[in-house]
């Protein structure tokens, strides 16, 4: 049996210090684009009453899916007992909380009246899928920070029966966490591109991508900074399996989503557009999404049949899953409210209102420094919990005395 | 009250007291009057509203002539929702939609705002309740606490919200707004508390083509309910099962 050690983050290249500076510039300019918006409002965005939900969602949302995704490697251990994924349990639990803060940032900070945070953390409708997420946001926070405590606390890491216990816990409110964030879109019966279930499993399946493309990221950078391999080539291995089956798998879900719209009579316009016509929505769905996003990362794994091209096509193929991620929430958030409401069906509509006309949509600059500093605000945090706690996996092993 | 005392007996002026009697009956029963017009029970704008009236909205379309926007104004200037020369961010609590049958070449302007449903999606998704429905059917946002996530917006298939997104001036008091929050018809509720007119039905009755009947659907002798009972009227996107309180005919 090998005995596993944790370090804090104490040793590391001066390059780091770069990464940390480039973060917090990104991440001042974000809170100053949202003190922009909030002083001049929203007229300064590319947001406008047809597209009420622009790229700081974009990015909140894939940070959200991220974060329960991110947590998978501590599941993978703990539920699904894989001892190989145990190193890797901590540094998953504090991306996962760091990228959900970082979501959660973009979005409040994004909202008309974000000083009104604690109306919205005071006063609930309970029919509302979004208190229902503001819960199970929080909850996910307390819950994975409980769940970190009981492997990391000496006295409570001794308890197999509080370890199992958190780590189904965590695991199941992951899931329901990523079934809600799926569902404030597959609720919106209005919306012809929404207004389906199976946004709930396809969004569980894109969290474990990207929450994965994360976790290798931040294990690549931190190997390089620290000098020190954190993921064997056994990991490496595994991570490449993993991430070639959740990309298929969105991809499943993905095609049986506009496979189902294109099948219901009255859904094939939304289709078409999104699919054909839809220009920039188009474009990033078959060129962002399935090209860059899917097929290319997929090719990139397939090939890597050797250890060394492992090494190297692993965080490209990350970068380019997340690549893929954005464009891929692009389009089910902006392109999905780009194409107009039916209210008068198989009517020729027009107005003052842009009633049957493809929205616009031109992002402007606050909004994508503030989308990317929620990257930056998770990062940071990561970083700075990696200094101030042992996170971070020794992966020389020794034999136990007790073996 | 006028009067005047003789040792114990207070001896009242009859005429002032007639007088005064009568003002007080016309007091109490002028809004009822004005409010038995448009077909509804009424109340005084301090009392609660009341789940017995179920406002509603019937619009005849062939009575509502091409090119005319007398609704659309009369709200704007009721409610103060000025037009700043930006369309796509500009607020817009009632249009008019122009449909046209592709295939008969049939043409209707339809003028839409809140439908006031009962069963509101914008009410159902709204995280913290600031999207409500009176007693008396009316949807609002309470701006006190709407933190502007636009949720509501998302939901509501009839695009009738819209989002305060620069500064205001010059508001209304009795119609109050906020950057950085969601707006919407009120059916002037203000107006209907002190037993008057939504201004769209009022102007369209003054000045246009009287297409609009507003009443209670709860009183089966109101105009409304007469005509809802009377003629073929459909909702917009009915299969959608919200229950607008808004109905069109001839659409």
């Amino acid at each position: 049996m090998t005995k596993l050690k944790f370090h804090r983050l104490e040793q590391h290249r001066p390059t780091l210090w770069v990464l940390v500076g480039l973060h917090v510039v990104v991440l001042a300019l974000g809170f100053g684009a949202a003190l922009y918006m909030e002083e001049h409002g929203h007229i300064v965005s590319g947001m406008n009453n047809q597209i009420v939900w622009g790229l700081p969602h974009v990015f909140a949302v894939l940070l959200i899916l991220a974060a329960s995704g991110a947590l998978n490697l501590a599941s993978i251990s703990s539920v699904f007992n894989r001892l190989a994924y145990k190193p890797y349990a901590r540094l998953s639990g504090i991306v996962a909380i760091a990228l959900l803060v970082g979501g959660l940032a973009v979005l409040v900070l994004d909202l008309g009246r974000p000083e009104r945070l604690v109306v919205a953390m005071t006063t609930y409708n309970f029919k509302s899928i979004f208190a229902w997420n503001i819960y199970l946001y929080s909850g996910f926070v307390l819950v994975v920070g409980a769940y970190l405590f009981s492997m990391m606390d000496r006295r409570a890491s001794q308890s197999v029966v509080l370890g199992n216990t958190m780590a189904w816990v965590a695991f199941s409110w992951r899931l329901i966490l990523t079934t809600g964030t799926g569902l404030i879109f597959g609720f919106l019966a209005a919306r012809e591109a929404y207004d389906a279930a199976i946004m709930a499993p396809l969004f569980i399946a894109a969290s474990f991508l990207y929450g994965l493309a994360f976790m290798v990221l931040v294990l690549v950078v931190m190997s390089r900074e620290t000098g020190n391999e954190l993921a064997t080539e056994e990991i490496a291995g595994k991570f490449r399996g993993l991430l070639s089956i959740f990309a298929l798998s969105v991809l499943y879900f993905t095609i049986v989503h506009h496979l189902t719209k294109f099948y219901t009579g009255g859904h094939q316009g939304v289709e078409l557009f999104l699919l054909r016509d839809g220009g920039v929505y188009t474009l990033a769905f078959w060129g962002g999404q399935i090209v860059c996003g899917t097929l290319l990362p997929l090719g990139l794994l397939a090939r890597a049949r050797d250890s060394a091209t492992v090494r190297w096509s692993l965080p490209l193929a990350s970068v380019l899953f997340l690549i893929g991620g954005v464009a891929q929430i692009y389009v089910i958030i902006i392109g999905g409210q780009a194409y107009p409401l039916k209210l008068f069906p198989g009517m020729e509509v027009s107005s003052s209102f842009f009633d049957g006309v493809i929205a616009s949509y031109q992002p402007s600059l606050p909004e994508l420094v503030l989308g990317l500093s929620g990257i930056s605000l998770a990062m940071l945090l990561t970083t700075l919990a990696l200094r101030l706690m042992p996170f971070l996996p020794e992966m020389r092993t020794k034999r136990s005395d007790a073996a | 009250m006028s009067a005047e005392s003789y040792g114990s007996h207070p001896v009242v002026d009859r005429r002032v007291l007639l007088r005064g009697a009568g003002g007080f009956l016309v007091t109490l029963l002028a809004p009822g009057v004005t409010l038995y017009a448009f077909g509804a029970a009424g109340h005084a704008s301090e009392a609660p509203a009341s789940s017995k009236v179920r406002w509603a909205l019937l619009i005849d379309l062939s009575k509502c002539p091409a090119g005319c926007d007398l609704c659309v104004t009369a709200c704007r200037d009721e409610n103060g929702w000025q037009q700043n020369g930006r369309p796509e961010t500009d607020p817009q609590w009632i249009r008019k939609v122009k449909l046209r049958d592709g295939r008969t070449g049939e043409y209707r302007e339809v003028p839409v705002m809140c439908q006031h449903c009962d069963k509101p999606a914008c009410v159902d998704v709204c995280p913290t309740g600031a999207s409500f429905k009176r007693a008396d059917g009316i949807v609002l946002v309470d701006k006190h606490i709407c933190i502007g996530c636009r949720f509501c917006m998302m939901a509501c298939p009839y695009k009738a919200r819209s989002f305060v997104h620069q500064p205001l001036t010059d508001q209304k008091p009795w119609a109050p707004r906020g950057k950085g929050t969601v707006e919407a018809c009120t059916f002037c509720v203000h107006r209907l508390d002190s037993a008057r007119l939504p201004a769209c039905v009022e102007a369209c009755a003054v000045k246009g083509g009287g297409a609009m009947t507003f009443g209670d659907l709860n009183d089966p002798t109101s105009e409304v309910s007469k005509a809802v009972a009377k003629y073929a009227t459909s909702q917009v996107r009915a299969d959608l099962g919200l229950e607008p309180a808004v109905r069109y005919r001839n659409l």
